[in-house]
């Protein structure tokens, strides 16, 4: 049986891709979404992962309580970037500063 | 009626001070002057009361400051020696608010200079009936007030306005002084109480304390520390230079404050601590000494002088010397006498001063006088009884005391006795020959004015010679008639008020001296007199000859700077003090230090952290999303590997780099 160490290391490089893709990306805020989303999926992994060597079903319903957030997040969140564009044309991130103090 | 006296000077203050605009000058003026009677009237009475019934009293009013073991109270005392002060101070305070009526009567703000002259007479009374050391400290600080506020009555005037800071600030000095004798007093005695300090006194004597890191003999501290007091109220030897700047102010305001009463204030309190003194040990010595010093000096200074006011001022100050070192030779009653009899022709002296340069257009230099003789003859009679009696001519007041002071002098038999002796007889010599100085050159030489100014001459006004002539009376027969009463042999009158220790006693083998010595005062002093008016009259010419020959000269230029007292305050002490002012204490530490480190550079500190605390907040996600990551990373790595950290970091080290990422920010912002 694979260790849970590996499946937790992939869950691990998962989110911290998704971090990354947070903070390295400059160009675009569809990216930012997709790298949250990337995020919470490996939460989600994380969970599962630990459902099953803990045998419990609770991390499963969790997941699918975490991915039904997700989507509603996600369809939020392009429904602002839409928005968004239609008021400022533009949706590159390093324009995105009204919050500037 | 005890507390009337005090009071109703007061009320006329405030009614004349702050109601003065409705009350029109001559409604200020009665009211002041009302006040004023009354008060000498009742103090008539108290002096009947209190000094020939022989019934002091008591009063004490309320608490004011209370603190554990420090009491201090309202209280009031009236001995004998307080009486014969009130009445003093409210009988020359009434003759002169009389004679201000006149001599301000063109001054817009007549009112509120009466209304300083009560205040000031309120304050004095304060200062006199004081039954503790913290009230007489009151009344101490209240007639130094007055007395600026007086000298400055003209504030327009720059030399005014200078003479006004001058006394303030060498008041200051001496106020150091009797402050810390009073903190002396309560650290010794704990209390600050005249009755309890005065009989505790002989239980204490030879107690040593700790004073400014020394240990030091109780009593000889105390009493030397309230004579610095003295020093700077009675304007003796070395911080007198305020006294003949303080003529500046009106006339009545010199012949008041700077003649007969305040200026004695320091007197008061050498004879007031009687008891203090009698058993400190050196104290009394230095008392004298300075005494003397004084009483020559200011004597010499006085001879050259060319400014009518400033001779009589210097006069003023020759006579404190002689109080103050009677009251070094323990004879505290023949010093009240004297103070007694000095002002009556002190304040005439400076009343009639203030009639010739009234008469003159305000023209107070001697040598642009002269002749007033038929001008001002009224005048001229009160400035020559004045004079008399100051100089001791037979039988006038100044006689009684003065020739006293000099034979106790003499019948001491000590050095410093000595000393004062000598340097009063020759002092006596010196105030004739200014005293008549003064007279020959204001009203017998030839007329040295301008026409205008002696065409508009007339004799003082009723007003002004009303009290002229109450002084007058009083200058040639107070000592007389006081004379027994004060200081006769065995009087009951001063009974508790004074204390002279029996071995201090030399009023005995002051009737058994040499008929010479005795007589020596009178005879140097017609002979001082004589000589003066000989001079001035028959041998102008030598009289410049020697002043011109370069030796005199130097003499000359030395008395009549002074003795370069000014210069050497200005420039040894004065300048030194401005220059560490400015340069360290201003520049330096206000300026520089505490602005920088504090409220200036913890302005700039915080305007310059909240820039760089608002620049992170810069509107981009990815910065703050990196920054939440960093700040988890730590919290975890603190979570989770402290152990291993906590080694290495100490906690307190935070302080050091956070103060000094401060300032290294500070100054490198100051910097850019």
């Amino acid at each position: 049986m694979i260790s849970q160490t590996r499946y937790l290391f992939v869950a691990m490089v998962l989110f911290l891709l998704g971090l990354s893709g947070i903070f390295l990306n400059r160009k675009n805020i569809i990216i930012l979404l997709m790298s949250i989303e990337l995020m919470l999926l490996s939460i989600n992994f994380n969970f599962i992962i630990f459902s099953v060597f803990l045998d419990d079903i609770l991390g499963q319903l969790f997941a699918l309580l975490v991915l039904t957030v997700a989507a509603a997040e996600s369809a939020i969140g392009l429904a602002i970037l839409v928005i968004y564009y239609r008021v400022r044309g533009t949706i590159a991130i390093e324009f995105i500063d009204l919050m500037k103090g | 009626m005890y507390l009337s006296i005090i009071f109703l000077p007061l009320i006329g203050s405030i009614l004349s001070g702050l109601f003065g605009r409705f009350l029109t000058p001559r409604g200020a003026a009665f009211v002041t002057i009302l006040g004023m009677s009354l008060a000498c009237f009742i103090s008539i009475v108290l002096f009947f009361e209190v000094g020939f019934s022989g019934s002091p009293c008591y009063i004490k009013l309320s608490p004011w400051l209370d603190s554990e073991m420090f009491d201090a109270c309202w209280g009031f005392y009236f001995d004998s020696l307080t009486v014969s002060m009130c009445f003093t101070v409210t009988l020359i305070s009434t003759l002169v608010h009389l004679y201000s009526t006149s001599y301000m009567s063109h001054d817009p703000h007549q009112p509120r200079f009466m209304a300083y002259l009560s205040l000031f007479t309120f304050f004095m009374l304060m200062l006199i009936t004081a039954d503790n050391f913290i009230q007489l400290f009151l009344g101490w600080e209240g007639v130094g007030l007055c007395s600026y506020l007086l000298i400055n009555f003209w504030f327009t005037r720059l030399q005014a306005n200078k003479a006004a800071i001058k006394a303030m600030v060498i008041n200051r000095v001496g106020d150091v002084g009797l402050a810390l004798g009073v903190f002396s007093v309560f650290v010794v005695f704990k209390t600050c109480d005249y009755s309890v300090v005065f009989s505790l006194v002989p239980h204490v004597a030879g107690v040593t304390y700790n004073f400014l890191g020394f240990e030091v003999d109780a009593l000889s501290t105390i009493g030397l520390l309230l004579f610095v007091g003295a020093v700077g109220k009675s304007a003796q030897i070395g911080l007198h230079t305020w006294l003949p700047d303080a003529m500046e102010g009106p006339t009545p305001v010199s012949a008041l404050i700077h003649a007969a009463t305040m200026v004695t204030a320091g007197v008061y309190l050498i004879i007031r601590c009687s008891p203090l003194y009698e058993y400190s040990g050196y104290a009394l010595i230095v008392i004298t000494i300075f005494g003397a010093l004084t009483a020559f000096i200011a004597g010499t200074i006085g001879l050259v002088q060319n400014d009518l006011k400033k001779v009589i001022a210097y006069s003023t100050c020759s006579q404190l010397g002689y109080m103050v070192f009677a009251c070094g030779l323990s004879n505290y009653s023949v010093s009240m006498f004297h103070l007694i009899n000095h002002a009556y022709f002190k304040a005439l002296l400076f009343l009639s001063a203030g009639s010739v340069i009234h008469a003159l257009n305000d023209e107070q230099d001697m040598r642009r006088m002269g002749g007033l003789l038929q001008v001002l003859p009224y005048t001229y009679v009160m400035i020559l009884i004045g004079s008399l009696a100051l100089m001791g001519f037979p039988f006038l007041t100044g006689f009684y005391s003065k020739d006293v002071i000099l034979e106790i002098a003499y019948a001491k038999y000590s050095l410093h006795g000595t000393f004062a002796h000598w340097l009063g007889v020759i002092s006596a010599g010196i105030t004739a020959f200014y005293s008549f100085r003064l007279i020959y050159l204001t009203f017998v030489s030839n007329p040295n004015g301008y026409k205008n100014a002696m065409q508009g001459a007339h004799d003082a006004p009723l007003p002004m010679a009303i009290p002229l002539f109450v002084l007058c009376i009083g200058s040639i027969f107070v000592g007389y008639l006081t004379k027994d009463l004060f200081i006769g042999l065995g009087t009951p009158f001063w009974n508790n008020a004074i204390f002279i220790a029996p071995q201090n006693l030399t009023m005995i083998d002051a009737e058994f001296i040499p008929t010479h010595i005795k007589w020596l005062p009178v005879i140097v002093s017609l002979a001082g007199a004589s000589l003066s008016m000989i001079v001035y009259h028959s041998f102008k010419d030598f009289l410049f000859a020697v002043c011109t020959h370069p030796f005199g000269r130097n003499i000359f230029v030395f008395l009549n700077r002074r003795w370069l007292f000014d210069k050497l305050q200005n420039e040894l002490i004065g300048s030194v003090i401005l220059k560490l002012g400015y340069n360290t204490t201003y520049k330096l530490v206000d300026k520089g230090i505490i602005e920088i480190f504090g409220p200036k550079g913890f302005a700039f500190l915080t305007l310059t952290f909240s820039k760089q605390v608002s620049d992170l907040q810069s509107g981009l996600v990815h910065q703050y999303a990196f920054i939440m990551f960093i700040g988890v990373t730590l919290f975890m790595t603190k979570l989770l590997l402290w152990p291993i950290f906590a080694a290495l970091i100490d906690i307190n080290l935070y302080f050091i780099v956070i103060a000094t990422l401060m300032f290294t920010n500070y100054f490198v912002i100051k910097l850019s």
